[in-house]
């Protein structure tokens, strides 16, 4: 797992890029459920651009799921939605979990970014979505948490 | 893989033997070299499809395939709707009808160099290709139903193509049995300004020359002589394509749960063929194939107006126009008795044989033309269907040259500018908006095409009709 093209960190908290045949699979790691799915998002950016992104505009987003897995899935997938149909990247994420009642989680966030620029940002490929191929959300012994799948590009 | 987990049955035909829950075999087609290139996930996979309800036959995989979501890619399953069978949205990926398309241009390699800078920028500068790119087409609401149900047809009567483009689209360019009721409000949105776009990625549009001939009755038939010039285009159907299959792969979890599929992983999420789920699947998928139609036909009108421009008097007819992500509905001999069967093809392409009754009838005589991508350097193929094709796996054979590394491998040992230059010096000219999608496209990134294609012709898949390299490539 230690085999990847890009990736950031901070505090504790990170996200990478790791091989897979045809498309890539998204990985992001921090303190707590939250974080790991904000580094996760951050990573399909960097699926698209190596460009810095600046936070200029925010929408709120939301999505739920049966499990955390599940909820892994929705959320990139809402991501890849905003990023297509606005023509946006995202810098930054503000993610709130919550286990409902009823049993499963709902997910409110608010996504930071700016209009893609062709020139500036030299878009490589673009996500077309997220799987359940190498779906994993997981807590480490030390109390971290991991959220990854494959996205389709 | 290692080869001595299957059982060789010939040089080119490899089988996963069925234990635990597999209902049928996995049967590989490939050389020996190509089955050690792939990756044990594409054992752990195909052995997966197996496992599906109502699966005929063996769960087959191209020579090309690779570890792909769900199904591998390169993978080809049919289901019998009266033995539970499933349709599945990882069994046709999120890029639907995701195909090839080969344009006459009349031209020569000789009439391209006198012009190849002025035409590579014009068709740059007309062929919206990479994220974020617009052809200006919006579609109104009326217009997406319309392009729903007519796929190319539609295109046609809009004015972007010509009437005899359609038979030799596969459908006649329209699938039929598709409902535009069943495709969201959100997969409608992504597709609002995505009409006529190439897309990023791995898709393209080439400008290629005839090399090598291989089967000189076939090219013939097909129109392609030494040294003539076509133009293909690799795409699919966009937004609207990706949405649904990320939406249908969410609703087929429950739906296989509530017919009591037990599902080896997540990732084979499918549902059975007449639920209500597979039934809106089915409407739906068929309307993104209808997309897909019309998106490469849109993209072949502005291939014909650039290359007016540039050489006027000139007119692009149609080769053909195969996809590579679908399910469709196809009549198969199996034991000796037709049936009617679901057959995903995920990274494989149709190739039904001569006399099939499907193909038009100037091509019927020959077989249809399947066209294979290969990588922005080292060229592409142009096969025919072969008759051995139907025992040997539901007429399909592979789609392109396969990956050989991942995307992050090949950013590690290449860089865009040094591929553009390198294939600059031997006569092929890139353009792209993205250094990085160049480096991630390298074409020493990808399989030996020509070793697939010997492979898919030693299994009796497809014969080899012709070798095209790239002259100019517009990449996605």
């Amino acid at each position: 797992m230690t085999d990847c093209h890009a990736k950031g960190s901070v505090q504790g908290a990170g996200w990478s890029l790791l091989p897979h045949d045809a498309d890539v699979l998204v990985n992001g790691w921090g303190a707590t459920l939250e974080a790991a799915f904000e580094q996760a998002a951050l990573a399909l950016t960097g699926v698209v651009t190596d460009a810095l992104v600046a936070p200029r505009q925010a929408l709120s987003v939301s999505c739920s799921a049966p499990d955390r897995e599940l909820l892994l899935v929705e959320w990139l997938n809402t991501v890849i939605y905003e990023m297509a149909v606005r023509g946006m990247l995202f810098c930054g994420f503000q993610v709130a979990i919550e286990s409902l009642p009823v049993g499963g989680y709902h997910l409110s966030a608010t996504l930071f970014g700016e209009p893609l620029d062709r020139v500036r940002h030299a878009p490589a490929c673009e996500a077309k979505g997220a799987t359940y191929t190498a779906l994993q959300v997981s807590r480490s012994a030390a109390g971290g948490w991991s959220a990854s799948c494959v996205v389709d590009v | 893989m290692d080869p001595s987990r299957l059982t060789r049955v010939d040089e080119t035909t490899w089988r996963i033997e069925p234990t635990g829950l597999m209902r049928v075999p996995g049967i590989l087609y490939a050389d020996e070299a190509l089955i050690r290139g792939m990756d044990d996930k594409v054992y752990e996979q195909t052995a997966n499809v197996a496992t599906l309800p109502g699966i005929v036959q063996g769960a087959f995989v191209m020579p090309d395939a690779h570890w792909g979501y769900g199904f591998p890619i390169g993978g080809v399953a049919a289901f019998a709707p009266e033995e539970g069978g499933v349709i599945s949205a990882g069994g046709v990926g999120f890029d639907i009808s995701c195909g090839v398309r080969s344009m006459h241009t009349g031209l020569t390699v000789a009439d391209i160099r006198k012009a190849q800078v002025p035409l590579a920028d014009a068709l740059l500068a007309r062929i919206p290709a990479g994220l974020g790119s617009q052809s200006g087409i919006s579609l109104s609401r009326h217009d997406m139903e319309a392009m729903l149900h007519g796929g190319a047809v539609w295109a046609v009567k809009e004015g972007w193509g010509e009437s005899k483009d359609l038979e030799r689209i596969e459908e006649g360019g329209r699938m039929a049995g598709a409902d535009p009721g069943c495709v969201s409000a959100r997969a409608r949105q992504r597709q609002r300004r995505e009409m006529g776009t190439l897309g990023s990625g791995n898709h393209y549009l080439e400008v290629q020359a005839v090399e090598e001939i291989f089967d000189d009755r076939v090219a013939t038939a097909f129109g392609l002589a030494p040294d003539a010039v076509l133009v293909t285009i690799h795409c699919g159907s966009r937004g609207l394509g990706h949405q649904i299959g990320t939406e249908f792969l969410r609703d087929m979890l429950p739906a296989a749960s509530a017919a009591g599929i037990r599902l080896p992983d997540r990732e084979l999420a499918c549902a059975p063929i007449d639920s209500p789920v597979g039934q809106r699947y089915l409407g739906a998928m068929r309307s993104a194939i209808n997309c897909a139609l019309a998106n490469r036909e849109i993209l072949g009108h502005f291939a014909r107006e650039v290359f007016a421009a540039v050489f006027p008097g000139s007119t692009l007819d149609l080769l053909f126009d195969v996809s590579h992500n679908t399910c469709k509905v196809e009549t198969h001999v199996v034991d000796g008795q037709p049936r009617r069967l679901f057959v995903h093809r995920k990274g494989a392409t149709r190739a039904f044989g001569p006399g099939h009754a499907d193909l038009p009838e100037a091509l019927r005589r020959v077989g249809q033309p399947v066209l294979i991508g290969g990588s922005m350097g080292t060229g592409s193929h142009v096969l025919v269907g072969a008759g051995s094709g139907e025992e040997r796996a539901f007429s399909s054979a592979c789609h392109g040259a396969g990956r050989a590394m991942s995307r992050h491998a090949a950013l590690r040992r290449w860089q865009g500018r040094a591929v553009i230059d390198d294939l600059r010096r031997r006569g092929i000219l890139v353009r792209s908006a993205s250094l990085r999608g160049v480096a991630e496209e390298a074409p020493g990134a990808y399989k030996d095409v020509d070793q697939v294609v010997l492979a898919a012709e030693r299994a009796g898949l497809a014969r080899r009709v012709a070798r095209l390299r790239p002259l100019i490539c517009i990449k996605g």
